[in-house]
């Protein structure tokens, strides 16, 4: 019998206007359980102002072995950069 | 009586009810910290060790007001660490051994419950500086109490195992819960002052906050009517106390005045 907690996945927002971002992960029996451990876990030195979490179960993730397919092939598409247009002096800094 | 007297025995019962404030802290702080590193798992580890410091802060709070009322040149940390046992003003349950996690949270959630009650009144107090700790602190005692309440319902409301343990913890701690809703003259002179409520006016809207948790905790409040008290008078303390001591003044007894 497994006596673990389910594991979560930790997002936090640092301030408004930035998205989450994964900053880790921990145990929890529920969802409720998985943000309260997460305000105590990652956000005791005012790191944030919302929390998502994510039951590790629910991510779907790509995997080691599919690199070469998945993201060798575009290494020489250098041409996929919108890096060959000449940008006026006008429209300042992008 | 001349009029400096009865200022000298208001600031002396101001003195009073600011030590049981910060000594409750105090000694219930140091008693979670207790837990650091020792927590059944890490999340309830940091958790705890968490809610520790914010008593440690509400203790710094309490008592430099205490040691400015006073007037004698002590601050919080010589309140906090030169006084005997016999000067503490802490209710008992907060001393009283961690026993097992499930204590420990019991305990954190009957004192939390009154705590949260408390400072609801002692935000409107008449004195500013109580008032502006009450406001500075209620926010962090919330979220104490929406935490320590959660967990006794989860482990009231789980395992057959975890239910007979908060059970049993609320068993032996429910006789130290009386202590907080004493009244005496201090009390009276804090009310008729304005200051802050009588304890035992708080006990209704308690009885109901707590009643609540605890039926969707699965768990029954026990007999008797019972109160274990002293503390908070400075009467009698408990055994548990000198030990508490022991192990939280001994540095700055063995080496006095050192810092780091």
């Amino acid at each position: 019998m497994n006596n673990e907690w389910p594991l979560w996945e930790i997002f936090i927002r640092g301030q408004h206007g930035l998205s989450h971002r994964h900053v880790g992960s921990l145990h929890a029996p529920d969802a409720e359980m998985a943000i309260k451990n997460a305000r105590d876990v990652y956000t005791r030195r005012n790191e944030g102002v919302s929390i998502w979490v994510v039951e590790a179960v629910h991510i779907s993730a790509t995997s080691p072995g599919d690199k070469g397919p998945f993201y060798e092939p575009s290494q020489s598409k250098v041409y996929r950069h919108p890096t060959f247009f000449d940008i006026p002096d006008e429209v300042g800094s992008m | 009586m001349p009029e400096k007297a009865v200022n000298e025995s208001d600031q002396q019962a101001l003195f009073q009810f600011l030590l049981r404030l910060g000594d409750n802290t105090l000694v219930l702080g140091h008693r979670v910290s207790e837990w650091c590193g020792h927590a059944p798992v890490l999340e309830e580890d940091i958790a705890l060790a968490n809610t520790a410091l914010d008593l440690i802060g509400q203790t710094q709070l309490w008592l430099g007001l205490a040691g400015e009322v006073e007037g004698k040149g002590r601050d919080a940390d010589a309140l906090a660490f030169l006084r005997d046992i016999w000067d503490f003003r802490n209710i008992l349950m907060v001393e009283l051994p961690n026993g097992d996690f499930g204590q420990t949270i019991m305990r954190q959630f009957l004192y939390d419950a009154w705590s949260s009650v408390m400072l609801g009144r002692l935000i409107k107090s008449g004195n500013p500086a109580i008032a502006e700790i009450a406001g500075k602190v209620s926010k962090e005692v919330a979220y104490h109490i929406e935490r320590s309440a959660d967990t006794v319902v989860g482990l009231g409301d789980g395992t057959e195992e975890s239910h007979k343990r908060m059970q049993a913890a609320l068993n032996y701690l429910y006789p130290y819960v009386g202590e907080m809703f004493l009244s005496d003259d201090t009390d009276a002179a804090m009310v008729s002052a304005g200051f802050a409520p009588d304890p035992a006016s708080l006990r209704d809207e308690y009885d109901v906050l707590v009643a609540k948790v605890l039926a969707d905790a699965t768990l029954t409040l026990p007999d008797g009517s019972y109160t274990h008290k002293g503390g908070r008078t400075g009467a009698m303390h408990t055994e548990h106390l000198g030990h508490v001591l022991t192990s939280m003044q001994w540095l700055q007894r063995a080496y006095p005045g050192s810092q780091w």
